[in-house]
């Protein structure tokens, strides 16, 4: 018998329970579909994750007040500030690896324009701070040394606050604003970064020359830093260098003996990305799972199905082995059906978990990717699938004495 | 004097029921020459099925000889058995078994498809052998839209479209009415007549007529073994009285 003749008859018994059929191949169409989303959603999360901190700028490293495991973690606040401006100038001179650093002091204040107001955070800081987050404008011009040594009142907007306080303009360079009572002139617009990693929005923030936040926002000069240090690397491998150098710098000028925790915390973004990508991964490793179990699921129904179907057909094979069919042809006759069942579900499944890729992403706002091999990948395992669990009901029908069979009831 | 087309000898089949062994055949011995019509009878258990699967290489005798053709048949495994079905041997039995939900040539087309014969000559020839039996208007017909003679010409059908060298016939008219089974009869000895060896159970004392040779069989044993005469069946349907009221619902049959 052709192969050709042999699917033909494969597909005659298929569609001979349609509904039947459909049920069966379910736990293949759902495995198989939850790993194609998976893969598709996963990828493009992972993909999400590591445009994101780019965002935030590349061979960074931010040092914050507090221990790593105190309340150090969460942005420096809630413990007090050990970083001082000795320490930045430290930081900056004396460690190889570092490229520039910038202090980024904080604080949650509203913002006024004419007709609106908006809470935000404000940001003073250095003109580096704009080259280590690798910030531009889209208006404007950011504010030079002078400006942040003289305390000039100037603001740089984000795109979310120009957005919130002057609505409908595009380019509100030259306007003012207030803050905490104290107008600042718009002096540019700084360039969309989107989300952070956690969420949030990076462009609703306004950032100002580090004077005129000590000054006008802060209400004075403070021997500590209320924020954070911004350090870059000179490149990507001397992040970590830059990392130890800095730790160690700090704990010297700490005056920290051995056995003491730092009172500072030194993050590598890269390392973020790995751990942000990680958490992804174990979220993927679950459905992985979920998909695995429905194949195996799916698999059992097969093989569930196929002797249901042997058993059904028990006389019909009775007949085919009458007229000349031998062992081998009947358990390929029935592998054949387990595996066009499989992976005809395999298709379906394919097409279920583009469909929900496809739906997720637009709705997490994520690039979908669709590697083809991964829907090869999902081809290969169904047609397992279909093998593994065919192969018994298939044998078992091998095995039929003719004439029982045919007396079979 | 040529090789019989079948030799038996001593043949026995035992069936294991648990501690009971059933003695089907107990040494059955028998020539049948290639052309022959043999009709084989006998009460009930006297093991004429049991003869027949073993004929027909559907099952392998529990002691004794069985030589098809020249060739010892009984030490054979299930594929070899099947290879001999499917080229030397067409059945028909009595519940026609034919494909339910298959066209009439679907199912003649059967015994090719295993055979590995092309498509254009698998239809041709299936097409030729329901024309053989009447029935080349109703390729398309399934088996639940035929009579029960219908579906039997299928099987008939089917049984020679191999172009086999024997027919075996386990009460083939056995679900059939008197004409319908005379009907039957018709094409059996037109099969005869054409060369194919016929061997075929029935209870029926008219029917056996129809064939060459009668062997009854008694206790797994053949008991008699007469020639005789045959019966014209094409003669005696042309005489079929006129009166007679024809068959209206025939008894459905079985199909797997
Ligand atoms: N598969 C089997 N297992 C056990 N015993 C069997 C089996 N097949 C047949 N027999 C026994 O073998 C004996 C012969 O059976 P067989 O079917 O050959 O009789 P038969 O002549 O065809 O009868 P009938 O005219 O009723 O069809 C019977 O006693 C039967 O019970
Ligand atoms: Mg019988």
């Amino acid at each position: 018998m052709s192969p050709l003749q042999t699917l033909r008859v494969a597909i005659r018994a298929i569609l001979r329970n349609k509904l039947r059929s459909l049920l069966t191949a379910l736990g293949i169409i759902v495995g198989v579909g939850v790993l194609i989303a998976i893969s598709a959603v996963g990828e493009g999360a992972k993909q999400n994750v590591s445009d994101k901190f780019a965002s935030m700028g590349s061979n960074l490293l931010i040092v914050l007040s507090g221990s790593a495991s105190t309340g150090g973690s969460r942005g420096g606040s809630g413990s007090m500030p050990t970083l001082t401006w000795d320490d930045l100038q430290a930081i900056q001179n004396e460690c190889s690896a570092v490229r520039r650093a910038a202090p980024a002091l904080r604080t949650r204040v509203s913002v006024v324009s004419d007709e609106q107001n908006w809470s935000t955070e404000v940001q003073g800081t250095t003109p580096d701070f704009f080259i280590i987050r690798e910030w531009q404008t889209t208006s404007g011009v950011i504010f030079t040394q002078a400006d942040t040594d003289d305390g000039t009142k100037i603001a740089m907007l984000g795109r979310t606050v120009a957005d919130k306080i002057f609505p409908g303009m595009a380019d509100p360079s030259g306007a003012t604003i207030r803050i905490k009572n104290i107008p600042f002139l718009v002096g540019g617009i700084l360039a969309k970064k989107g989300q952070n990693p956690m969420g949030q929005d990076y462009d609703d923030v306004v950032v100002v020359p580090l004077k005129a936040y000590q000054r006008f926002i802060a209400g004075g000069f403070n021997a500590y830093i209320n924020g954070a240090i911004l350090v870059n690397s000179y490149s990507p491998e001397a992040t970590a260098r830059a990392s130890t150098q800095v730790s160690r710098l700090l704990r010297d000028r700490h005056r920290l003996v051995d056995g003491l925790d730092d009172d500072f915390s030194v993050r590598n973004l890269t390392e973020m990305v790995q751990a942000q990508v990680e958490g992804v991964e174990t979220v993927a490793m679950l459905l992985w799972i979920t998909a695995a179990v429905s194949l195996l699921v799916g698999g059992i129904g097969i093989m569930n199905i196929m002797l249901v179907s042997v058993t059904e057909r028990t006389r019909e094979i009775g007949l085919r082995m009458a007229v000349g069919a031998t062992p081998g042809q009947i358990l390929i006759q029935f592998m054949t059906e387990a595996l066009t069942l499989a992976v005809v579900g395999g298709g379906l499944g394919i097409a279920m978990g583009v469909g929900s890729a496809m739906v997720l992403a637009w709705w997490l706002g994520w690039s979908v990717l669709i590697r083809p091999e991964i829907t090869l990948l999902a081809f290969g395992v169904s047609a397992g699938v279909g093998l593994v669990f065919g192969i018994y009901p298939a044998y078992r029908a091998s095995r039929l004495d003719p004439i029982d069979a045919l007396r079979y009831e | 004097m040529t090789d019989p087309l079948i030799r038996l000898a001593s043949l026995a089949k035992v069936y294991h029921m648990g501690d009971v062994d059933v003695h089907a055949l107990r040494g059955a011995t028998l020539d049948i020459a290639a052309g022959d019509f043999v009709a084989v009878m006998g009460a009930s258990g006297s093991g004429k099925s049991t003869l027949m699967n073993i004929l027909g290489c559907l099952d392998r005798p529990s002691s004794g000889a069985y030589r098809l053709d020249g060739r010892d048949v009984s030490g054979l495994d299930r594929s070899e058995l099947a290879l001999v079905r499917n080229r030397t041997i067409g059945f028909v039995f009595q519940s026609f078994n034919l494909l339910s939900r298959t066209s009439a040539l679907e199912n003649v087309e059967l015994p090719l498809l295993y055979a590995g014969v092309g498509n254009r000559e698998r239809h041709a020839r299936a097409h030729e052998a329901l024309q053989r039996v009447g029935l080349g208007d109703r390729v398309d017909h399934h088996p639940n839209q035929l009579s029960g003679g219908q579906q039997q010409r299928v099987a008939i059908a089917r049984s020679l479209v191999g172009r086999p060298r024997l027919i075996l016939a386990d009460e083939p008219t056995g679900n059939l009415d008197t004409r319908t089974s005379v009907e039957i009869m018709v094409l059996f000895q037109e099969l005869g007549r054409s060369g194919i060896t016929i061997v075929l159970v029935t209870h029926e004392a008219d029917i056996a007529e129809y064939a060459a040779r009668v062997i009854v069989m008694r206790d797994g044993l053949v008991r008699e073994d007469r020639r005789q005469t045959p019966r014209d069946a094409a003669a005696t349907l042309a005489a079929w009285p006129a009166t007679e009221p024809e068959p209206v619902a025939p008894v459905a049959g079985g199909a797997p």
